[in-house]
């Protein structure tokens, strides 16, 4: 099962939901890929003992000009514009690559060889015990987070038979398409506030293009409006959880602790959480979602 | 030499498009005979590279300088290794700019602009 946690709005609480549930189950059988390649946080929560190290990288084109005769073909088959043929000679745009590998295919005279663009590392260990953590670190400078991400989702601990929860990035850009695609389900994380709500609608709109079942969880509950709820209820959404906007929360956050830990009461929502997870993605009749008032 | 203008429409009276990579037309006039046409841009909706795509595009049609009024750095560099000439213009219409490029007018860039990274100028991945 492979549950991903996403938001399009930034900062509503995806790492601490996703950090909580992989606490709340049975940790032997959890995988935890932070994808938030471009500022990955969950480590701060659950302290993992890195003990793999792998560089994740693009193969790009390099041209032999000793060889290449300037006929264009490259240029034509790139997509990306990432190389062009001027005044006979070839020009790479190592940055505009997207190392589909169309160029060295398609040269007539093989003059085009492929060298890795070292992009960014993946880092992996076990984490509170025996959950299986990983996250993937795009390099300072790179634009180019997908291939760090579509790399770290085949990590090489994972097992079958995991919960594996993917922590995605915020937005709903091409690597938050990367991080849910393959997923059995999305967890929406969002907020009761206009923000929340329009980056959840754009959010929503990703999980049904991708066809993907998804759930929300409202954070920080108490503030803002109900339009959250009511686009839920319109849009077909199930609530699964729902955590009120609280300081003593923020504050254990903020000292780097997970929910579950510094409010153990949560453990029997997240573990009730997991099961609505499953029983949603099995088709099985769905219990209605026990809505917790706020604290 | 064949100069290119990047335009918003097809016509010699054309506003200079606000974009070099991504603009709608180019105007390609010979210079010696005044005797222009009117090509799209293939780049114009590019999903990325559009700077680089638009160059190899006036290379191929043997232009030797372009006019517009900003270049992103993909742009640039495809430009200068094309060994096309860049000249800058903040605005004005295609044929102002033909005759201020024959008198010497225009001005010559030889730095590039920022990357835009969203739609255009230097767009990346």
């Amino acid at each position: 099962m492979i549950v991903a946690v996403a938001s399009g709005k930034g900062g509503t609480g995806k790492t601490t939901i996703a950090t909580s549930l992989a606490l709340a189950v049975d940790t032997a059988r959890v995988a935890f890929l932070d994808c938030d390649v471009e500022a990955p946080n969950a480590h701060i929560f659950l302290q993992p003992d890195f003990d793999s190290r792998e560089q994740v990288g693009l193969f790009i084109p390099q041209v032999d000009e000793a060889l290449c005769d300037g006929c264009g073909v490259c240029a034509d088959v790139c997509q990306y514009h990432a190389i062009v043929v001027l005044a006979g000679k070839p020009l790479v745009f190592p940055e505009l690559c997207h190392g589909c590998g169309s160029c060295t295919l398609n040269c007539p005279i093989g003059a085009i060889s492929e060298v890795q663009e070292v992009l960014g590392v993946l880092e992996g260990g076990p984490a509170a015990g025996r959950i299986q953590f990983a996250r993937g670190v795009l390099n300072v400078g790179q634009p180019m987070a997908v291939p760090v991400i579509s790399q770290l989702k085949k990590w090489r601990a994972l097992q079958d038979g995991q919960l594996i929860i993917r922590d995605a990035p915020p937005g709903t850009s091409c690597p938050v398409v990367e991080a849910v695609r393959g997923a059995d389900f999305v967890l929406l994380v969002t907020e009761p506030t206009p923000f929340g709500l329009h980056d959840l609608q754009l959010a929503h709109q990703l999980v049904r293009e991708l066809d993907l079942p998804a759930g929300v969880i409202v954070n920080r509950d108490g503030i803002g409006d109900s339009r959250v709820d009511d686009f839920c209820r319109e849009a077909d959404l199930p609530i699964l959880m729902r955590i009120p906007m609280q300081r003593t929360i923020a504050a254990a956050l903020a000292r780097g602790q997970t929910l579950v830990e510094a409010f153990p009461d949560y453990l029997p929502r997240f573990q009730e959480l997991y099961i609505q997870i499953q029983s949603l993605v099995s088709g099985q009749p769905v219990p209605a979602p026990r809505e917790m008032a706020g604290d | 030499m064949k100069l290119a203008i990047s335009t918003a429409s097809p016509q010699l009276s054309a506003p200079l498009d606000a974009r070099f990579g991504r603009c709608m037309y180019f105007i390609i006039i010979e210079t010696t005979t005044r005797d222009w046409d009117a090509l799209p841009n293939p780049a114009a909706s590019a999903g990325g590279g559009a700077g680089t795509q638009a160059v190899q595009f006036l290379t191929n049609q043997g232009v030797g300088a372009v006019v517009g009024p900003h270049f992103g750095p993909n742009a640039f560099t495809a430009l200068e290794a094309a060994g096309i000439q860049i000249y800058s213009a903040d605005n004005g219409q295609a044929d102002e700019l033909l005759e201020d490029f024959i008198a010497g007018r225009l001005e010559k860039v030889t730095q590039a602009g920022e990357s835009g990274r969203h739609g255009g100028q230097g767009r990346r991945r």
